[in-house]
């Protein structure tokens, strides 16, 4: 006993506290409320937060290099509002609509990345320009009231449910959406040279630039990333409910917030898809669970906020102690 | 961020409209009122609701008369959501059918307390005008500008209220109590008897939305039903859809969800198809997009309305009183019908867009379907 601590303590200290935090909501919703174990249960409760999830994922890229992407939920609310638009002209353009959809994004993301990395203007207040012309943009388009709608092949990734599947019996392509989204940005960040250097520019952005790391190059691919998330998750958020001109609102804090509670620091250089992921779960876990409890909205809220902070406070906590 | 909050809070307090002094909520006087109003027979010409109204008291407008042709002058609230957007449509096309208008003068406050006073003193200080329609963005903010723009002309008010008696009149469809007992009743009579009921409300605070809510409320308690739950979505579609997934897998079977206004039904019957299950009562309003659903799928249900009609009504008041012609004052009310399983044929037309208004009453009107983005 005298030499160290036992394997089961090793055990417990190296796994992320954020997936035990998890754990413990999924009981205790279980718990309350007993229908959460069967498929339709557990199945909305993930095809919920698979937007989340989506957003969370990108929004780590541009964390882990040093800055925030406040114009996620704009670009979210415009590129709803301008499906249901142009959709509404030619229904049958859902393809050539999501690939302008994606193109937009990608513009968003470069433009961002040119203003931060280029005119040097910090991210903060980059994106925050973004999200006001953003959401100018979409204002004007629309007249502030959603026109046209979404067509059943736009709205096939957010609503349809895959039924008789083995063992869940039901799988929301949501969900599948998510989870190749996550898959491939978790590659992308862990098993590449492009996601070490996320990291190199995020913690010292000074001398990653004088080690020769293209760090503008790197910034900028982390906004496009981001922003193509945002086009991705809000087309799942579109298709489950069709059009809101108030869709956005909100996202890009629900998903900074989601790579936070994964450990992400948020003066960049380190952070992590997967605990990203558990973070977005976990958001959604406390959405839900408050939800059950009936807590009125305003209540609600506190609450959140209250548990929010607790969990970014914990990961900091954890991180001194773990001397990173 | 901001800017989206306060354009939904506009979209919502356009939803509602009407009574300019409630801040009584669950006032039995109004609710019985506009009960009455709801069965009887209204006067005026047949298959023209927007210029029929109820026995009212007649305002005298001979101090008015003047030669033509008009100025019209108008202080629009927003045309912030799809009814307002229907309704100001339909406006337009009113005017056009008027060749005594020789000028139509508009400002749109964009859901602006602030910005409509200024538009109103502009429109005051023009000149211009013959008499002043207005459409108030909020009742109490903007009593004070319409009160100093009665002292030099005619003041048309329409859809909400303001607390002042100085306008020749002030056109609005029955009201929010009125609204709540069509749907509320039908729930009550077409649910089983102790069913459940999920009341489905956009926010709180707004006086026809909560007088939607409390009259619907009263009645389906007097009738013995289990509301399981009245909850705020913000007239978020998503939100909707969550709300009653969540209420699903709570409680089970739900027979009936009440909604205060039509724009998210589509959503609520949504999570019902979602889990596979048969579609109980959801009330709606007259958008396209919920007949249509209503219709394919078959549903037993009901469809309050408060009618876009009520745009062109204003455009023809003026126009009497500039005549020194009699009008219905100082209150017009407008007939308020609900579309019902036995008229929803009359109402679908899959040539309008998702969410035109079917209580438009716009068809034999310039321009109809396109100006109204129909094909």
């Amino acid at each position: 006993m005298s030499d160290g601590p036992s394997p089961l303590v090793k055990f417990l200290t190296r796994i992320n506290p954020i997936l035990i935090v998890l754990v413990v909501l999924v009981i205790v919703i279980a718990v309350i409320s007993p229908n959460f174990l069967q498929p339709f249960g557990y199945m909305n409760f993930l095809k919920r937060a698979a937007p989340i999830i989506v957003l969370a994922c990108g929004q780590v890229f541009v964390i882990t290099s040093g800055g925030f992407d406040l114009s996620q939920g704009a670009l979210a609310t415009l590129t709803v509002i301008g499906s249901s638009i142009l959709l509404g002209m030619d229904p049958d353009g859902t393809w050539w609509v999501i690939t302008l959809a994606l193109m937009a994004g990608v513009l968003v993301g470069l433009v961002n990345g040119f203003v931060v990395g280029v005119l040097k203007v910090p991210s903060i207040i980059a994106t925050l320009g973004m999200m006001i012309s953003l959401t100018g943009i979409a204002l004007t388009w629309s007249g502030g009231a959603p026109r046209g709608y979404l067509p059943d092949a736009y709205r096939l990734f957010g609503r349809v449910l895959i039924k008789d599947v083995p063992f869940v019996t039901i799988l929301p392509v949501a969900v599948i959406v998510a989870a190749v989204v996550a898959a491939a940005l978790w590659l992308l960040m862990h098993r590449t040279n492009y996601g070490r250097l996320q990291h190199v520019v995020g913690d010292n952005p000074r001398s990653a630039a004088f080690a020769g790391v293209p760090h503008r190059r790197v910034r900028t691919l982390a906004f496009v990333i981001s922003s193509v998330s945002a086009v991705l998750a809000v087309i799942l958020l579109g298709g489950f409910a069709g059009v809101s001109t108030d869709v956005g609102t909100g996202l890009e804090l629900q998903a900074i917030t989601a790579a936070v509670i994964g450990g992400a620091r948020l003066l960049g250089g380190h952070g992590a898809v997967g605990a990203s992921v558990i973070g977005a779960l976990v958001l959604q876990a406390i959405f839900t669970l408050l939800n059950m409890l009936g807590f009125p909205k305003p209540l609600r809220d506190v609450v959140q906020g209250l548990i929010l902070i607790a969990a970014v406070a914990l990961a900091a906590y954890r991180r001194r102690r773990s001397g990173q | 961020m901001k800017l989206m909050k306060s354009t939904m809070l506009a979209a919502a307090l356009s939803l509602a409209a009407g009574a300019a002094t409630a801040q009584n909520y669950d006032d039995p006087e109004e609710f019985a009122k506009q009960e009455a109003m709801l069965s009887a027979e209204a006067k005026g010409p047949e298959g023209k609701p927007w210029l029929q109204h109820f026995d009212e008291k007649m305002a005298d407008t001979s101090q008015y008369a003047k030669d033509g042709p008009y100025t019209l002058c108008f202080s629009n609230a927003g045309v912030n959501n799809p009814w307002r957007v229907v309704g100001w449509n339909t406006m337009q096309a009113e005017v056009e059918m008027h060749d005594e208008i020789g000028n139509f003068i508009v400002t749109d406050a964009e859901g602006s307390d602030d910005k409509q006073i200024a538009d109103i003193d502009d429109l005051l200080a023009g000149g211009q005008c013959d008499i002043l329609i207005v459409s108030p963005n909020t009742t109490a903010a903007l009593t004070p500008a319409i009160e100093k723009a009665c002292e030099t002309l005619p003041v048309v008010i329409f859809d909400r209220g303001v607390n002042t008696q100085c306008p020749v009149t002030f056109i609005k469809p029955v009201g929010g109590y009125g609204f709540g007992i069509q749907a509320g009743r039908f729930i009550a009579e077409n649910a089983p008897e102790g069913g459940k009921v999920l009341m489905l409300r956009i926010l709180p605070g707004v006086d026809v939305l909560e007088t939607r809510y409390s009259s619907a409320k009263h009645i389906l308690e007097d009738a013995g039903m289990e509301i399981v739950g009245a909850e705020f979505t913000d007239g978020d579609r998503a939100k909707t859809k969550s709300i009653v997934e969540d209420y699903i897998q709570r409680v089970g079977n739900i027979d009936a969800v009440w909604m205060d206004a039509g724009a998210t039904s589509v959503a609520a019957i949504e999570a019902f198809e979602d889990m596979g299950m048969d579609v109980p009562i959801v009330t709606g309003e007259d958008q396209q997009d919920f007949l249509q659903k209503w219709q394919e799928l078959g549903l037993n249900t009901i469809a309050p309305t408060y009618p876009t009609y009520q745009w062109r009504t204003p455009i023809i008041a003026s126009l009497q009183i500039l005549k020194g012609e009699e009008v219905p004052g100082p209150e017009w009310n407008l007939p308020q019908p609900a579309i019902t399983n036995e008229t929803l044929a009359d109402y679908i037309n899959a040539d309008m867009p998702p969410l035109h208004y079917a209580m438009c009453g716009c068809e034999d009107m310039p321009d109809y379907p396109g100006r109204w983005g129909g094909k």
